[in-house]
């Protein structure tokens, strides 16, 4: 494979512009799967990114094409989220890429992830080509994104390409703009090898798959190779270009994207950003490798069952492979046994790895309500770092709490302009300017808590500007704040896996509404439960889950006793997802609805 | 007679023996029961009914007590009646004294039938009155009216039955204290040697429930349910009746008298093996459980050719044991046996259960009357979750003794 018949490229846009039903046309087009074996957003191919229409991972497909030149070209695309959660996954994306394809929808325009995922892209030195999508749209408005696509974003809208990904109109236009305008990748195949892993995963039957894409050298079956971060080697078994399925190859060479599978059987010894070499001609350094993911929220993961740990470590590691942001180390909770503290780039994220460790992994498990990172200077003037309510500190020996600020970049037609203003100031924020963009737009810039919009903000900002809204952060550090802990008593008894570090201000409302959800979900027993909401020793609320006062079967005769006992039997069963607390069972789904906890 | 407390442990014990007759003139709107409303095809069921008896003659045990439940038996004529209990006493051996039930609705408890009934051997009639309210019978879709119930109550005295009990239906929509109370005195009048009162209960599948989706009415709330249920057993116990079974309530009689608690459904709460025939009919002879063919067309074929019409069998598991074992005896006021249990499993109850049975003697739920665990009133208001939270104390098959009367 020659070099300048390579292209390698990432799809980048807002969340939703139409970036996998795009892939899917080029997909289609290349005639790498039967049409039988096709599907709509076919890169999407966990169930939680069907379920929820999203895309959470960054997928790579290696496509043929044959151009007008009459040239073979390997197209390398690959598909990326477009949730600000997931930006991890792109940045890793593009780092294997010389060029990236800015989808734009013809209704929507430019929004606050395609300004983000723009900067990230030039940050990588990439071709960027401009497109606009869904222009089949009745409210599609090409001129109108045009000049967003001059103004806003400083390119040339001559450059853009205007497609139909759902109609599958300009396809041939995006290949030829592929092939003409990206660079092809540079590299040295006789160099001694050099290849970035970028992602990873484990597969039940092969082991970890290693995705990386090689700079220098080549790479085949049966060398040996080494994983520079940690010397550790492996002889390679296999490697191959991802064609929706693994498509074996005899070699990988400079500029190509492709996976290995080397029979690893420490799973730990793949890490994500490492450099592989060849054992016996190893290249002088290492690839710089990636920016450590920045987790914004933290919770920790317990097993519901309480001999379930050793399970769950081994859960976490194969995860890990495949969710190089997720970052975590050993916690125990009286309340819940031994667990994991997890960082999270937010709620999202959170709830992915919850449903990908359950869904593909087989795990039944307790999270704890989520928190952001605060600085504590205590009164001897050393400064901790918590974010785990259960290593709170006893108040009186804190000095100043600090909590984590984000600059908000809110992207809105100028009508909403109160609505908005109105959401962040109940979050506490602070406005700090705003500018107009083209078309009545508005960028407005908030100052705001973090711990403000990790729960459910974007929503709320979804809903108060009927979906014209976007938002994009960015941290701007500590700032001076009045934090409590607030505890949640169970029949008198504190749970720990339930406390949450909260703004002073919001302590009873936090209180009063994670004790409400807690009384819908804990199920009535057959004893009162007491539910209390607590701030340093003082009850701020309660509630309480009345006992059954009648729960018996009426009629019991002979065909009635069977099925009574199956009843019996099943209650058994559903208890898996129950977690006794003291005396008392609370379901899984009440320590998730404390995480979920508005703050309305 | 047979002893008052039988246990699973006495391999000599009596077992009961259930005769089903799926059919009704109609359905009544609360009812799951397996009947159907076609008649004609009674008589083949009937036919199909006599060869089964014959079939299972070799299936061992003796038997003091009958029941010919439904489904309506009152719409078999006394001849067949008679048949059927000559047909059955010629295949299996039964006591001389044995009980031998019939229930009835009131529309078809004839004059000429009940005497017909009695002299064919009946010797206990369960008479499903449901309600002495004709609005609230109407309610129930039943076909006969308050008056008829009285009718058939006279006409039972006189064609000689000493022995009758009332089914009675409470807690529907609306009904106060004060009109389930008028209801329970009514019945009272009647002096019936037993009653059995059942909360309504919304099941699946009837036209009840389908009634209360549509939203034609409403349930009683459970503050209201709770009054009712404790209503029914107060005024019960007042009146001479003993609480025997959360819904059942038999006559207490003077020291030496005649039990008039229901022999055969003490097997069914005794865990006492029992045979049952007819479609959907279910058998115990611990630790099998199984159960009849339900559809009418396939039981008839099947017994044409000769054939048992099993649908399916089960072998209790020693934890399915203990479940209902638990289950089925705390439902009774005598309560769970604690000698009996630790004979039939091997272990001690307390042992086993420590740590609810703590909890629900602290939560006054259950009580120590030696050499028993009894519910109080609290507790059998409660006594689903009673159970429930006993069960989930509870280990896994692999860690439990079997059962002493499991036979391997
Ligand atoms: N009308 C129209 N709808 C489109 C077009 N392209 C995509 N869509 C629709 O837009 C929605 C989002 O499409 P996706 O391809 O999942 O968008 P995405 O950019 O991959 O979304 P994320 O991966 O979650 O960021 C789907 O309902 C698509 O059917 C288009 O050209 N025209
Ligand atoms: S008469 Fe009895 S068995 Fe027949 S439908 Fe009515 S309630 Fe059910
Ligand atoms: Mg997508």
């Amino acid at each position: 494979m020659q070099l300048n018949h390579l292209r390698n490229f990432s799809i980048i846009a807002h969340i939703d512009h139409g970036k996998s039903t795009l892939s899917d046309r080029l997909i289609e087009v290349s005639d790498i799967i039967s049409e039988r074996d096709f599907k709509d957003q076919i890169l999407d191919s966990m169930d939680i990114e069907r379920e929820r229409g999203i895309t959470i991972k960054s997928q790579t497909v290696c496509l043929p094409h044959a151009a007008k030149d009459g040239k073979t070209y390997h197209l390398n695309l690959i598909d990326t989220p477009g949730h600000v959660d997931f930006t991890y996954e792109v940045s890793r994306a593009l780092a294997s890429c010389e060029g990236a394809l800015l989808l734009i929808d013809a209704s929507q325009g430019v929004e606050a992830q395609t300004l983000a995922n723009l900067y990230l892209a030039l940050e990588h030195d990439l071709e960027i080509i401009p497109v606009i999508n869904k222009i089949d749209l009745p409210s599609a408005d090409i001129d109108r994104v045009k000049s967003q696509i001059e103004d806003d974003l400083g390119l040339d809208s001559d450059a853009a390409i205007l497609t139909s990904a759902k109609e599958g109109r300009g396809i041939e236009a995006l290949f030829e703009g592929i092939v003409a305008h990206l660079p092809p990748p540079q590299g040295d195949p006789e160099a001694p090898l050099k290849a970035l892993i970028f992602d990873s995963h484990y597969d039940p039957f092969r082991g970890t798959i290693v995705h990386f894409r090689v700079r220098d050298g080549r790479i085949r079956a049966g060398e040996r190779i080494r994983f520079m971060s940690n010397n550790a080697t492996y002889k390679v078994e296999e490697v191959g270009l991802f064609q929706i399925v693994r498509n074996p190859q005899k070699e990988l060479v400079a500029g190509q994207v492709g996976y290995m599978i080397a029979g690893i059987k420490t799973v730990s010894d793949t890490r994500c950003g490492d450099t592989i070499t060849l054992d016996s001609r190893p290249c002088e350094a290492p690839e710089p490798g990636f920016k450590e993911a920045k987790p914004v929220v933290f919770s920790s993961i317990y097993p519901v069952a309480s001999d379930g740990y050793d399970d769950l470590v081994v859960a976490m590691e194969k995860l890990k492979l495949n969710d190089a942001a997720l970052i975590y180390e050993k916690d125990t909770s009286v309340a819940l046994g031994f667990g994991f503290r997890c960082g999270f780039l937010g709620l999202l994220h959170l709830e992915v790895v919850q449903e990908r460790l359950e869904r593909e992994f087989d795990q039944s498990l307790i999270l704890t309500a989520p928190s952001v990172q605060y600085e504590l200077v205590m009164n001897d003037g050393e400064v901790q770092i918590v974010d785990n309510p259960a290593l709170y500190p006893d108040p009186t020996t804190i000095e100043i709490a600090r909590e984590p600020f984000i600059k908000a970049a809110i992207i809105i037609p100028d009508r909403y302009m109160g609505a908005v203003m109105k959401l962040c100031m109940e979050r506490r924020g602070i406005n700090k300017n705003y500018q107009y963009l083209t078309n009545n737009r508005l960028e407005m810039i908030f100052e705001l808590p973090l711990s403000e919009v990790v729960y459910d903000f974007y929503d709320r900002l979804k809903s108060v500007t009927q979906g014209y809204g976007s938002f994009d952060y960015e941290l701007i550090g500590q700032r001076d704040t009045k934090l409590v802990k607030l505890d949640i008593l169970i029949n008198g008894d504190r749970v720990d896996a339930l406390s949450q570090l909260v703004h002073e201000e919001r302590a009873y409302q936090r209180a009063r509404v994670s004790c409400d959800k807690l009384k819908e979900e804990i199920p009535r027993q057959m004893f009162k439960i007491a539910i209390q909401g607590a701030v340093g020793g003082k009850i701020i609320a309660r509630s309480t889950v009345n006992p059954y006062r009648k729960d018996v079967t009426a009629k019991c005769y002979g065909g009635d006793i069977t099925r009574k006992r199956k009843l019996l039997e099943k209650q058994k069963k559903g208890k898996k997802r129950m977690k006794m607390v003291g005396q008392v069972e609370i379901p899984q789904s009440a320590f998730l609805s404390v995480l979920r906890t508005d703050a309305e | 007679m047979a002893p008052t407390h039988p246990t699973p442990n006495d391999p000599a014990a009596p077992g009961g023996l259930y005769l089903h007759i799926p059919f009704c003139r109609s359905k009544c709107a609360y009812c799951d029961f397996h009947s159907s409303a076609d008649l004609q095809r009674l008589p083949d069921v009937f036919e199909a009914l006599l060869r089964e008896v014959r079939l299972r003659a070799s299936e061992s045990g003796c038997f003091d007590s009958i029941y010919l439940g439904g489904g309506t038996p009152s719409l078999l004529a006394g001849g067949d009646v008679a048949r059927l209990l000559t047909h059955i006493r010629r295949h299996f051996p039964i006591l001389p004294d044995a009980e031998i039930t019939l229930e009835g609705n009131p529309d078809s408890l004839t004059p000429a039938r009940l005497t017909a009934y009695r002299q064919a051997g009946i010797n206990r009639l369960s008479i499903g009155v449901q309600s002495f309210h004709n609005a609230r019978l109407r309610f129930l879709e039943r076909r006969h009216n308050a008056d008829q119930s009285q009718a058939a109550i006279r006409s039972a005295r006189r064609a000689g039955f000493t022995n009758i009990s009332l089914d009675l239906i409470y807690g529907l929509p609306g009904q106060s204290e004060q009109d389930w109370r008028r209801e329970l005195e009514i019945a009272l009048a009647s002096e019936p040697e037993h009653l059995s009162c059942y909360q309504l209960t919304i099941e699946p599948g009837t036209r009840l429930a389908l009634r209360h989706r549509r939203g034609e009415w409403q349930a009683l709330d459970e503050a209201a349910q709770l009054r009712l249920f404790r209503l029914t057993r107060k005024h019960l116990a007042a009146a001479g009746y003993d609480a025997y079974e959360i819904s059942n309530f038999a006559r207490r009689t003077p020291h030496g008298g005649a039990n008039l608690r229901s022999r055969h459904n003490q097997k069914y709460w005794n865990h006492l093996p029992y045979i049952g025939l007819g479609p959907a009919a279910h058998s115990f002879q611990p630790p099998l459980r199984s159960w009849n063919e339900m559809r009418l067309q396939p039981y008839i074929d099947c017994l044409a050719r000769d054939q048992l019409p099993v649908a399916g069998s089960e072998r209790l598991t020693p934890r399915q044991m203990r479940i209902e074992t638990l289950y089925l005896a705390l439902r009774q006021s005598r309560g769970l046996d604690r000698d009996a249990y630790a004979r039939r499993f091997g272990e001690r109850f307390e042992a086993r259960f420590a740590r609810p049975l703590a909890q629900l003697m602290d939560g006054g739920q259950l009580v120590w009357t030696p050499p028993c665990y009894q519910l109080t009133e609290k507790g059998f208001a409660v006594a689903d979750g009673v159970v429930a939270h006993l069960v989930s104390a509870l280990a896994e098959d692999e860690d439990l003794p079997r059962p002493a009367d499991d036979g391997g």
